[in-house]
């Protein structure tokens, strides 16, 4: 049966979303409406509202009143999600799972092992980031389930045409681990799409027809967004084809852990400090709200450009709420200073961030960026990534090799102050100009509505794009992927075989088209597990299918390996020919197939997903 | 005063709790105060009758439950009972101003979301209004020069304040009715 509805779900790392439109309306411009998420905002307090916080808390015995946890759907749950798993987390850390999407992306720790919450207590029952990124799309459907669409045929979520949106910066791994949630979470099929692509799909949605005339053939499209934990850009080329607009992904950053959160709390430990210099004490719990009115006070400051400061007053901890009460301001010169001045600094488009440290990762936790200032990020994109993309020829480039964009589309809670923007597009001419561009006025500042919803409805958009009813960003594999092949040489003991990179999806790569790696065939043993090492590359972006890699310095990553174990009946322990063969499904998937050679017999190689050591 | 010893009891009481309390002994102050006129004795105020603890008003009960759980909002979201149980005598007003600018904002936002008000007569105050024949006494109290049959007019000087919509979850356990902020223990 056809699916009734079109879904798209953002599952963010701060705030997840949930859009929809109806699936048989023929119109192009059939509504896309935002769902309420009823959710817990306090204890036996249900609210709905259209942001669901993807903090998951694991209740223990003493942290909330009998029943108090009691949902429409559920009497008694055992988790709690959402806005009270927020508040709560917020006293008591130790039972809370924060992040978990950024955990998912983390290749040093084993991510379907039960480690979340980080270095909690031993009583704590823990989750992996799997399952934990799998409670929340189960806390979707459930929500969705027990609705309005309650009981009648065919409406549940699973049934529905689902789109679930990832960072462009997630490689292969991260994606798998996704739909692995996702499938956990009873979805049979997702179709995976690229946050930044969502964020610019919401702008078609947004502009309808007139976007053919806000950009032409040969424009270049930069989406910069900065949410609440993550910094993602993408480039997007405008070209022509039989006489049509099109529109393709050409570049991909990287995952950068950069986000509003670092900002709010850089804000608050500044005012700590200068509490702390003037003879007050900040304790934890006060270090909490600071870091909250510190939030606040930095959306009015944005909000009112003519405000100077914005009192904060932190009341005394118990009953003594008066006495010790502690004032502060944040003033427009600490926004500038710490903020725009700190996060997005003016610098040269040379300019590259500090290295990332490699040390201690499992004390720090998660590898948060190094470098703070997001336009350093921004300025290694667009000379380093893109620098081998295919369409190197067709980007817009300055004389240095740096990707000159025309224009910009912003997205990202962080985005929504107009200071930051301005500032970005500041920096963003400054280089314009060097290159010999001119600059970029506010006609090629694409505006974004509704920048917390975005993502979502744009990934519905794209839902009604692929049936023909919109416009497609053509994308493909975000990098280029390589099998890992030990060249045969002598064996010297203690040395580990040099291996060489064998290219089986190059960048680009489009979604419904498959290739076959030519000239190589390998020898596997039915019934005994093959292993196949497996690496990608985010900044080699011309390698063609089959190409052989000898040298590869640091542009390629090693993945988790490939395996698979041939089934033939009654032929087990011969050795069986098999050429190779990859794909792209429609849904996003890479797979990689062992073809026999008469084409009699096809066998899936599947990502073995291991923790990463020695790095 | 009475007898000797009761005396020399008293004076070694008095030298000793001065020495080491820096006051006389409560009893013997109590004793000594002859200085000013008694007030005339009101008898013991009696209760009024709504005090006296009805029966839908004893604790845990739905009533008494309720009238909880309006301090506990006010409480949990806007600090209000911490703000009126302190003695604020001993500060100044600039330290108060701050204090009582934050727990303005948050309880503000309790009655918006919880108990939505409005007022009764939505005009200027200390403008001219009338009031309709038909008036509920409650709702619309006529003060000054009080005469005549409605409608009668009037200077409008305090709209009144009337609840339009009240959005309470629901109440905790009978256990915890009476609860209007949990005691906080912070582990390390």
């Amino acid at each position: 049966m056809a699916a009734r509805y079109i879904v798209g779900i953002d599952l963010g790392t701060t705030n997840s979303a949930l859009a929809r439109c109806d699936a048989a309306d023929a119109e192009e411009e059939s509504r896309i409406e935002v769902r309420s998420i009823p959710q817990l905002v306090n204890p036996s307090e249900v609210a709905e509202p259209t942001l669901l916080p993807s903090f998951l808390y694991i209740p223990g015995e003493f942290d909330f009143p009998k029943g108090s946890l009691a949902l429409p759907w559920e009497p008694e749950p055992k988790l709690v999600i959402g806005e009270l798993a927020r508040k709560r987390g917020a006293e008591s850390p130790n039972r809370l799972v924060a992040s978990a999407k950024s955990w998912l992306s983390y290749a040093a720790v084993n991510r379907t092992a039960p480690i979340l919450p980080w270095q909690a207590p031993e009583e704590v029952p823990k989750l992996s980031p799997v399952e934990a990124s799998s409670q929340f799309l189960k806390y979707l459907r459930t929500v969705w389930d027990s609705g309005e669409v309650r009981g009648q045929r065919g409406l549940a979520l699973a049934e529905q045409d689902v789109l679930l949106t990832v960072p462009a910066s997630f490689d292969e791994e991260a994606r798998e681990l996704t739909r692995r949630a996702a499938e956990q979470a009873g979805f049979p099929h997702v179709t995976l799409l690229e946050e930044p692509l969502a964020a610019f799909y919401a702008w078609l949605a947004s502009e309808g027809d007139t976007w053919r005339r806000r950009i032409k053939v040969g424009d270049l499209v930069l989406v910069c967004d900065v949410g609440g934990g993550t910094t993602d850009f993408s480039l997007i080329m405008v070209s022509e084809e039989n006489g049509e607009l099109t529109l393709k992904r050409v570049a991909v950053g990287d995952h950068i852990l950069l986000g509003g959160d670092n900002m709010d709390l850089a804000l608050a430990r500044v005012l700590q400090q200068r509490l702390e210099a003037s003879g007050n004490r900040v304790d934890t719990w006060q270090l909490h709200s600071l870091w909250h009115q510190c939030r606040n006070a930095k959306e009015k400051l944005f909000e009112s450009p003519k405000t100077q400061n914005r009192p904060i007053t932190l009341l005394g901890k118990g009953t003594k709420l008066v006495g010790g009460t502690i004032k502060t301001e944040l003033t427009r010169e600490d926004l500038d200073q710490v903020l725009v001045e700190g996060f997005f600094p003016k610098i040269a488009s040379g300019e590259l961030p500090a290295r990332q440290r490699r040390v201690g990762f499992q004390e720090l936790g998660l590898p948060y960026a190094a470098d703070p200032a997001i336009t350093k990020h921004l300025a290694r994109f667009l000379s380093e990534q893109v620098r081998n993309s295919p369409e190197a020829a067709a980007i817009r480039r300055g004389s240095s090799g740096l990707a000159c964009p025309t224009h910009i589309l912003f997205n990202g809670g962080v985005m929504k102050a107009a200071l930051l923007r301005n500032r970005v597009v500041g920096v963003m001419n400054s280089w314009l100009r060097q290159e010999g561009f001119g600059a970029l006025g506010e006609e090629q500042i694409l505006e974004a509505r509704d920048l917390e919803h975005a993502v979502a409805r744009g990934a519905v958009y794209y839902g009604k794009a692929r049936r023909g009813r919109g416009v497609r960003i053509r994308s493909g594999a975000s990098r280029t992927y390589y099998l890992g092949i030990e060249s045969a040489m002598p064996a010297v003991p203690g040395m580990e075989a040099p291996l060489k990179a064998l290219c089986v999806v190059p960048f680009g790569m489009e979604e419904g088209t498959e290739t076959a790696i030519p000239d190589r065939e390998f020898g596997l043993v039915v019934g005994e597990p093959a292993e196949f090492r497996f690496l990608s590359s985010s900044v080699r972006k011309q390698d063609q299918v089959g190409s052989l890699l000898e040298d590869w310095g640091a542009d390629l990553e090693e993945l988790s390996p490939l395996e698979v174990t041939l089934k033939l009946d009654g032929q087990q322990g011969t050795v069986v020919p098999v050429r190779l063969e990859s794909r792209v499904t429609e849904l996003g998937t890479l797979e990689i197939w062992c073809v026999s050679r008469d084409g009699s017999h096809r066998w899936n190689l599947e990502l073995n997903i291991r923790e990463k050591t020695g790095r | 005063m009475n007898g000797f010893w009761k005396r020399v009891a008293f004076a070694f009481r008095s030298f000793f709790s001065i020495l080491f309390h820096a006051d006389i002994p409560e009893d013997i102050a109590q004793k000594g105060v002859k200085a000013t006129v008694p007030f005339p004795q009101v008898s013991a105020a009696k209760e009024p009758s709504g005090l006296r603890l009805k029966e839908d008003a004893r604790p845990g009960s739905e009533a008494a439950g309720r009238a909880v759980q309006i301090l506990a909002l006010l409480q949990r979201d806007g600090r209000l009972v911490d703000f009126l149980a302190e003695d604020i005598s001993v500060y100044s007003d600039g330290q108060l101003g701050a204090a009582v600018r934050t727990i303005h904002e948050t309880c503000r936002q309790v009655l918006d979301h919880y108990v939505k008000l409005e007022p009764i007569l939505n005009s200027e105050e200390n403008q001219p209004v009338t009031v309709q024949a038909g008036f509920d006494p409650a709702a619309i109290k006529l003060i000054g020069n009080v005469a005549g049959e409605p409608p009668v007019r009037g200077m409008l000087r305090h709209k009144g304040w009337r609840v339009k919509e009240v959005n309470l979850p629901p109440l905790p356990q009978a256990a915890g009715r009476m609860v209007v902020a949990p005691a906080e223990v912070e582990l390390s």
